[in-house]
């Protein structure tokens, strides 16, 4: 892979991101009681993404929530294991939605999703195709670009600036989408690593028992989240 | 070749909370009744189970609990001139599947109409003259009263569990109900729920312009209750969890807490699930039904199921697509005005105002479907349609009632929607917002209608149902009126940050965004066959022993969540039935 000068690597990138993981993995224990370091995501093996699409979903889920600054990143909180999931279950092939011909993938968006491809096959080919222009407009594919840059590329990819095929027209959509979801899903589903994201904005996740809080007014709300498979943090 | 059934006296299409319903109240005329499920069974040990059911990413996010489009859904067009496409993945509405439809995973509001609505016509032309009701607007009177139906939304909300706070008992105004609503015979059920913060600064702000704030009647017990089938409730602990999700506890009303355990309890009612129902067979002379077919998803095949009484059941886009899929009804054609099948569909019209306050806490994890004040100052009966040029009408409410994050995450517009700002938005605002919603009125038109696709297939390779529906200028001018009323409202809480989000005149219908699953209309009650599908007892006008239960009936939709009228309306079907049809089937009317 070239790697123009001046720009950082993709190794790089993963030993930044491994760096960062490690560094607010000791801010998370001083909240979240997580018993092991979270082993690094270089380390995972993806069910659904290629090598260079792996690459692509960690550089991408950190920029749109990054690691600087108080809170989880996307990377701290495995989002891309999230994604990578997603994939290769029901979501990512589209099983619940009516996927029958014809299709009319140029219609006005506000009919709602009309591509033929399923999420997984939209990311395949939305990452293939953003790289590509980005490769065009910003002389590197995605990851091999500074973090400006990588900005930069995404604020067009948002916009509709990059003149993708209607098929897939919905790739930053989901895209972001699905990184929110890995953000503050329960951790069972991969992301939200430690409980991080719910620690960080203060929602307790699976307590579920409120009662007496509904006639405490204005107060905080003093526990920390527990999770579905029976976490604390 | 189609197996052929044992025959019985009732066959119920759909077990959500109008086929329950039927299903109890026939059951207790002794009569031999099959209900048909296209879903799968649900109760709540083990498939609402906790901690499970705590799950936002499968229920509310992937809705776990609703009809997936893979095996049944519509297409949607927003006028004749576009070619209408598949509604392939879940957005604006939600329709259920499943025993329990979608009163499994309903929020729980649970309103009457008001009398006004349910003779708007009447009441329209009385006070402002026939000439202020738009052209293309069907507006329409039921051909039942509200005065007729109290004692079902009575006995609903009764089996049903409700908490409120009644404002007027046989015309006497009651301190701390809704000074606005229609007479009630008695007090709800169960005292109201304690206020959540916002609701509480909700209902201060409107006292003190004036208003009249009243609790948000519930379907959510606020204290242990046993109905009249002797089913338990439990009271609700505010755990956030209602609307997509099935209660865990017991505290929700839905067809299994108020319900269902009786019902399968009755040796004369039987279930099957996974029994999509695919048409009503009817007799030579088209005069009644003979039965109904439906596809047994474990045998693989299609089976006959023969009955004296045929009840749809299915909710009302399903109830419309099996009757247009059957010949029941002519079906409507927005040309010519003739026809009665698809006819009226009608749907929600809301708005609402975000406010975000940097010092007040507001815990919005603590909530629950039916949370929150409500005024109704602004209600159809408030009006005056002449002078603000619309018809219609909404209740205001506010109340937290799920803080789920990938769902409910509210910021100040403006903030970008990721990077390092989002992320400190995040932490900022959570929790630190609160909203009013403007749930509002909405009419049918000529030109919104159902009727079938002529290009997309289901499994079984029948049309899909299409559906015609656009926002039209009269509910858009309600909405807008309804903003610059809310507005002054928001200001007077000094929010550090507002934002309306309200549809202006011109919006066209996004299926994207979840709005509603109040889908109105389609198999109208009527007072003649040339207007709608059904009559006063929701009987179909051409074949007398098919009843149709659900919104399906609405003539048009009221300014409220469906369902307390739904629940009425079936209590009087099942009534007209048992003590006017089955010791003599005929036409009622
Ligand atoms: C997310 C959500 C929130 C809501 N919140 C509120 C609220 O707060 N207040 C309110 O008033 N209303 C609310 N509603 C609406 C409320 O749920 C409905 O009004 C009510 O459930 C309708 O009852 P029903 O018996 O007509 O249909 P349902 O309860 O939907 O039951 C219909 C059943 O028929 C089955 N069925 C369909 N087709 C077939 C077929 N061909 N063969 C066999 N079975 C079939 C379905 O699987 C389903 O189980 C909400 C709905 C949703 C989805």
């Amino acid at each position: 892979m070239n790697e123009p000068p001046g720009f950082p690597s993709r190794r790089s990138f993963l030993k930044a991101s491994a760096a960062t993981v490690a560094f607010s993995g000791i801010a998370a224990t001083a909240q979240a009681q997580t018993a092991e370091p979270p082993p690094p995501l270089e380390d995972y093996e993806p069910e659904y993404f290629t090598a260079e699409e792996w690459a692509f979903i960690l550089a991408a889920t950190a920029r749109l929530i990054p690691s600087d600054g108080e809170g989880p990143g996307a990377i701290e909180a495995r989002v891309p294991v999230f994604i990578d999931r997603q994939m290769v279950g029901d979501y990512g092939s589209a099983d619940d939605w009516y996927m029958e011909g014809p299709h009319d993938a140029a219609a006005d968006p506000l009919l709602g999703w009309q591509s033929p491809l399923p999420p997984a096959q939209v990311y395949r080919e939305g990452i293939a195709a953003f790289d590509a222009w980005c490769e065009s407009e910003h002389g590197g594919i995605f990851t091999e670009l500074a973090p400006d840059a990588q900005d930069a590329a995404l604020t067009s990819l948002q916009k509709g600036d990059v003149g993708l095929q209607p098929e897939i027209r919905d790739f930053f959509t989901i895209l972001l989408q699905n990184t929110k979801e890995g953000y503050f899903a329960d951790p069972m589903y991969g992301g939200n690593h430690g409980m991080q994201s719910w620690v960080y904005i203060g929602f307790p996740g699976a307590r579920a028992s409120f009662r007496e809080w509904a006639g405490r007014h204005d107060t905080p709300y003093p526990l920390g989240p527990v999770s579905i498979s029976g976490e604390r943090a | 070749m189609a197996r052929e059934e044992k025959k019985k006296d009732v066959v119920i299409v759909g077990l959500g909370w109008t086929g329950s319903i039927i299903g109890m109240e026939l059951a207790q005329e002794g009569l031999e009744i099959v209900a048909l499920e296209r879903g799968e069974d649900r109760e709540t040990v083990p498939d609402f189970k906790y901690p499970n059911m705590i799950d936002e990413l499968r229920y509310g996010v992937r809705v776990k609990l609703m009809q997936p489009p893979a095996l049944q859904t519509l297409t949607v067009r927003r006028s004749a001139a576009e070619t209408a496409l598949p509604y392939r993945v879940l957005g604006s509405f939600l329709p259920g599947r499943g025993v329990g439809g979608a009163g499994t995973h309903w929020n729980g509001l649970n309103w009457r109409p008001m009398p006004e609505e349910m003779g708007l016509r009447s009441y329209v032309t009385e006070n402002w003259g026939e000439e202020i009701i738009p052209d293309d607007m069907l507006l329409g009177d039921y051909p039942v009263t509200y005065d007729e139906l109290e004692p079902f939304f009575d006995r609903f909300e009764r089996v049903a569990g409700i908490s409120g706070q009644a404002g007027n008992i046989n015309g006497r105004i009651v301190a701390g109900g809704n000074p606005f609503e229609g007479w009630r015979s008695r007090d709800y059920p169960m005292p109201p729920m304690p206020p959540t913060y916002d609701s509480t600064k909700f209902a201060d702000a409107a006292q003190a312009m004036g208003y009249h704030p009243f609790p948000a009647p519930a379907g959510i017990a606020s204290t242990a209750y046993v109905n009249e089938y002797g089913m338990q409730m439990g009271p609700c602990n505010f755990c956030g969890f209602c609307e997509r999700f099935g209660c865990y506890q017991y505290s929700k009303s839905s067809p299994q807490t108020a319900i269902l355990d009786a019902l399968k309890r009755k040796p004369n009612f039987s279930y099957r699930t996974h029994a999509e129902v695919l048409r009503v067979e009817l007799a030579e002379d088209g005069k009644t039904a003979t039965g109904v077919t439906y596809y047994d998803e474990s045998a693989q095949e299609e089976v006959f199921q023969p009955a004296d009484i045929v009840v749809l059941a299915s909710y009302q886009l399903n109830n419309v697509h099996l009757m247009l899929l059957s010949g029941i009804g002519q079906p409507y054609d927005p040309a010519t005005g003739e026809g009665v099948t698809g006819k009226s569909y009608a749907y929600q019209m809301n708005g609402g105002i975000s406010m975000f306050f940097k010092e007040d806490i507001f815990n919005p994890f603590v909530g629950h479907g039916s949370n929150g004040q409500v005024i109704d100052d602004f209600a159809i009966n408030q009006i005056d349609f002449g002078a603000e040029g619309f018809i219609g009408g909404s209740y205001w409410r506010s109340g937290t009632f799920n803080g789920q994050p990938i769902r409910s995450m509210s910021l100040p517009a403006g903030t970008p929607s990721w990077g390092p700002d989002w992320k400190a938005a995040i932490k900022e605002w959570y929790g630190h917002a609160m909203s009013i919603g403007s749930h509002g009125s909405h009419m049918a038109y000529k030109t919104n209608h159902l009727d079938l696709d002529p290009t997309y297939r289901d499994r079984h390779g029948r049309p899909l149902m299409r559906m015609t529906f656009n926002w039209n200028p009269n509910d858009l001018r309600m909405n807008q009126f309804m903003k610059s009323k809310m507005e002054p409202l928001a200001e007077s809480m000094t929010p550090d940050v507002m934002q309306s989000g309200f549809k202006d005149i011109g919006a066209q219908y996004d299926v994207r965004p979840y709005q509603t699953t109040h889908n109105t209309g389609g198999h109208i009650m009527s007072e003649s066959p040339a207007e709608g599908v059904v009559n006063r007892y929701s009987q179909v006008w051409g074949q007398h022993n098919i009843f149709a239960t659900g919104a399906g009936n609405f003539v048009q939709n009221t300014q409220y969540n469906p369902t307390g009228l739904v629940g009425g309306l079936a209590y009087w079907t099942a009534d007209a039935i048992r003590s006017q049809y089955l010791s003599n089937p005929r036409p009622l009317v």
